[in-house]
């Protein structure tokens, strides 16, 4: 019995001195600033920097690839405090929320095909766009759920998917993984949206949907002049550097696609904080 | 020889038997810019201009890229996105005929091929919008037009037509014998080849016999009878089976000194030079369980498709699909208004208890589809792959060498879309590469930069 113990802990005491000497002589230098921004930053690893995760983002950061206000997710302090590690100052900046810009679930959108491959957006979308007949809309699939590692996606009943504001940190990387182009970031504060992208001329778009945006410039009109909302192509916009914030507007949309989410909209859905 | 792999789809060519009949002028037709692969060519026409048959409605942009020509004589009504059998809407020109069918005064016939010199034969296949009819849609002109270092000894003519249910080829074969024999010999000059050998599925040995008959003294061509299997008519496997010659993965036939082209192209061709005449129509079949009166048509390129069904009788009312092409590797189309254009090879029309809509289930590991892969790939493993969007893995199992031909999903008894996880795959895939190939140029630069700081 003890000459097995002994010879076993001889072999595990000269592997870790083995281990430690050779920790000491191959070790990487790492510039330290590296690993105080990686302390610094969220650790979510969500990847909405564009980097393999916080560290890789930190190093970049580091190396003078990457602005130090690069990550999307953390606070203003945080920025602050990874730029202040470089040395460097950083730009204050509205916080933003991903919106998803279609509302056209089963229930009001029509199809144009029966689809049943792989339920991926990305999939359906090569097969003339989607099955949806709006050109536009959302497919329903889920990728962008798929991308958010905040969990701040949702599919409703219906169908389309829906971002859950208090959780969205505005990483964008559901934004990149939409096929269809459909999420937008946007100022946080911002209380009136159009969640419609379909460019068909009213009619057209009617029949494809409808909550689709008709173009009809009820919105824009309301304007006496200098609009917050125009219509371009057929559809309405927000210009989101003058937001307007008027629950009143919305009513006056025919098709619903002019949307309050402001204080004065029910708990569930608001986009405002 | 024999390839390896390939499945025995049922056939249905039952409207091998009948003549080609050419389809009734329209009042409307629908020409797209984008008819073939490559740069879409710049439109010449606006809306409100008078345009006869034959007339240019776009010039070529570029090298890889052909013009389309008018189908008949009328107004332009538009010149806008509409519907196109690809699924997206795309630029097109809109022509409402007059009725008159007015030739276009600017043809240029160059008569006897035999006198001209290749590069004259190359300019008016091109000037002519001479595109692969085999379905692929490549232009004609630059298949022909091999770079000096890839040594050209063969020219292989396709007649395979694997596809099940189609015929057009077939009855282009037995119809136009002498025109395609003529074709295969203006296509050798142009690429001064000594031989061509035409390759035909042992189920169309009346063609063979036709093609043989029809062949001039001056056309050293060789006829070889091949065995019935998909995908027969794909190119690498027909140079295979014909010549014993593989095409390496991720090149062209003309590694392996050969040129392929489709029998209707031959056709084309010697239209384009011995008369000028554009590419503005095709053969195409009509067929399928669900529509009245199957045929073989000669129709114009951009006569929309409710036009050609009506033509053919009307669908039946328990149609479920209509495809372009085949059923191995057609395009199911959703909107009874785009137009056939130069790639539509046919229109199946299948009843809705043909066109069952499987669950994909999950893969149970029986190698059906391995076995079933001309190419001797491993569908399966690749499906597994591609369903947990692990695209980068998927280089590793060649997923570009991937034809798209259809016979794993074909034999899969689990019914995996698995044809579709690889188109999304190779996109994907060749996203990731040139992802890589952009940060390695990335990476270079800064080295350059910091080298030189
Ligand atoms: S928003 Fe885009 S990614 Fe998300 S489900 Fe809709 S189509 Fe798919
Ligand atoms: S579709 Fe691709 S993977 Fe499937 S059998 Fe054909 S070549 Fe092989
Ligand atoms: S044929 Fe279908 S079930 Fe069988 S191994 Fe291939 S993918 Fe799996």
């Amino acid at each position: 019995m003890l000459v097995p113990t002994v010879v076993l802990s001889g072999i595990g005491l000269l592997s870790g001195l083995g281990l430690a000497l050779a920790a000491r002589a191959f070790a990487v230098e790492t510039d330290p600033r590296q690993d105080r921004i990686t302390e610094a930053l969220p650790g979510a690893n969500c990847g909405g920097c564009g980097y393999a995760g916080c560290g890789d983002f930190a190093g970049a950061v580091v190396r003078g690839d990457a602005k130090p206000d690069g990550c999307p997710v953390c606070d203003q302090e945080t920025r602050r405090l990874v730029a202040s590690i470089v040395g460097l100052t950083v730009q204050d900046r509205a916080p933003q929320v991903a919106l998803i810009l279609c509302q056209g679930g089963d229930d009001v959108a029509a199809k144009k095909y029966r689809y049943n491959g792989l339920a991926s957006c990305a999939s359906a979308a090569l097969l003339g766009g989607g099955d949806k007949a709006c050109g536009a809309g959302c497919l329903g699939l889920g990728d962008c759920q798929r991308a958010c590692a905040f969990g701040a996606v949702e599919m409703t009943p219906s169908g389309v998917a829906r971002i859950i504001p208090a959780r969205c940190t505005a990483c964008g990387q559901c934004v990149a993984a939409c096929p269809k182009d459909l999420i937008k970031l946007v100022p946080a504060e911002a209380t009136i949206h159009v969640l419609c992208s379909n460019h068909d001329r009213g009619p057209a778009a009617k029949k494809a949907c409808a909550v689709a945006c008709l173009g009809c410039k009820k919105c824009e009109k309301s304007f006496a002049e200098d609009p917050r909302i125009k219509v371009a192509d057929f559809l309405a916009y927000i210009d989101y550097e003058h937001a307007p914030d008027d629950p009143a507007l919305a009513a006056l949309c025919p098709t619903g696609s002019l949307v309050y989410r402001g204080a004065a909209a029910p708990a569930a859905e608001r986009t405002s904080s | 020889m024999k390839f390896s792999g390939g499945v025995h789809p049922a056939y249905h060519k039952d409207t091998a038997g009948l003549q080609i009949e050419a389809m009734p002028l329209l009042h409307r037709y629908v020409v797209p810019i984008a008819q073939h692969l490559g740069a879409p060519g710049k439109v010449l026409v606006a809306k409100g201009d008078r345009v006869a048959r034959w007339q240019p409605l776009s010039e070529p942009v570029g090298f890889v890229s052909v013009p389309v020509h008018a189908p008949t004589s009328g107004t332009v009504k538009q010149v806008a996105a509409l519907p196109h059998p690809l699924g997206r809407p795309m630029l097109a020109v809109e022509i409402e005929s007059d009725g008159e069918d007015r030739p276009w005064e600017g043809l240029a016939p160059l008569g006897d091929w035999r006198s001209l010199d290749p590069a004259a034969l190359r300019r008016a296949i091109q000037a002519a919008g001479v595109v692969g009819l085999g379905g692929a849609t490549f232009p004609t002109h630059v298949k022909l037009s091999p770079p000096a270092e890839k040594k050209v000894d063969l020219l292989v003519i396709n007649g395979a037509e694997c596809e099940p249910y189609l015929t057009a080829d077939h009855r282009v074969m037995l119809e136009q014998a002498a025109e395609v024999m003529e074709g295969v010999g203006l296509m050798m000059r142009v690429l001064g080849v000594p031989r061509a050998c035409v390759g035909i599925e042992s189920n169309k040995p009346d063609a063979l016999a036709a093609l043989r008959r029809a062949c001039p003294a001056d056309v050293a061509a060789e006829f070889v009878l091949l065995e019935t299997k998909y995908p027969q008519g794909s190119e690498k496997h027909l140079i295979y089976a014909l010549c014993g010659r593989r095409v390496p993965p991720g090149g062209l036939p003309m590694d392996v000194g050969c040129v392929v082209q489709n029998v209707g192209t031959a056709v084309a061709c010697l239209e384009a030079v011995r008369d000028g005449l554009p590419m503005t129509e095709r053969v195409a079949t009509v067929t399928g369980a669900a529509i009245n009166v199957p045929h073989n048509l000669r129709v114009r390129v951009g006569a929309p498709l409710l036009d050609v069904l009506a033509h053919c009788g009307g669908v039946t009312p328990d149609v479920g699909k209509v495809i372009f092409g085949g059923p191995m590797m057609g395009i199911g189309q959703f909107d009874m208004d785009v137009p056939l254009i130069k790639g539509t090879s046919g229109v199946l029309c299948l009843r809705d208890d043909e066109a069952v809509l499987y669950e994909g289930g999950p893969c149970i590991r029986c190698g059906a589809c391995v076995d079933a892969c001309p190419m001797g790939l491993v569908p399966s493993a690749m499906g597994l792959i591609a369903e947990r969007f692990r695209f980068e893995e998927l280089g590793d199992w060649h997923v570009l060498d991937c034809i798209e031909c259809g016979s794993c999903a074909y034999v899969c008894p689990s019914r995996r879309p698995l044809v579709q996880h690889f188109k999304r795959g190779k996109a994907e895939w060749r996203d990731i590469l040139e992802e890589r190939r952009a940060k390695t140029e990335r990476d270079a630069k800064r080295a350059e930069t910091a080298a030189t700081a």
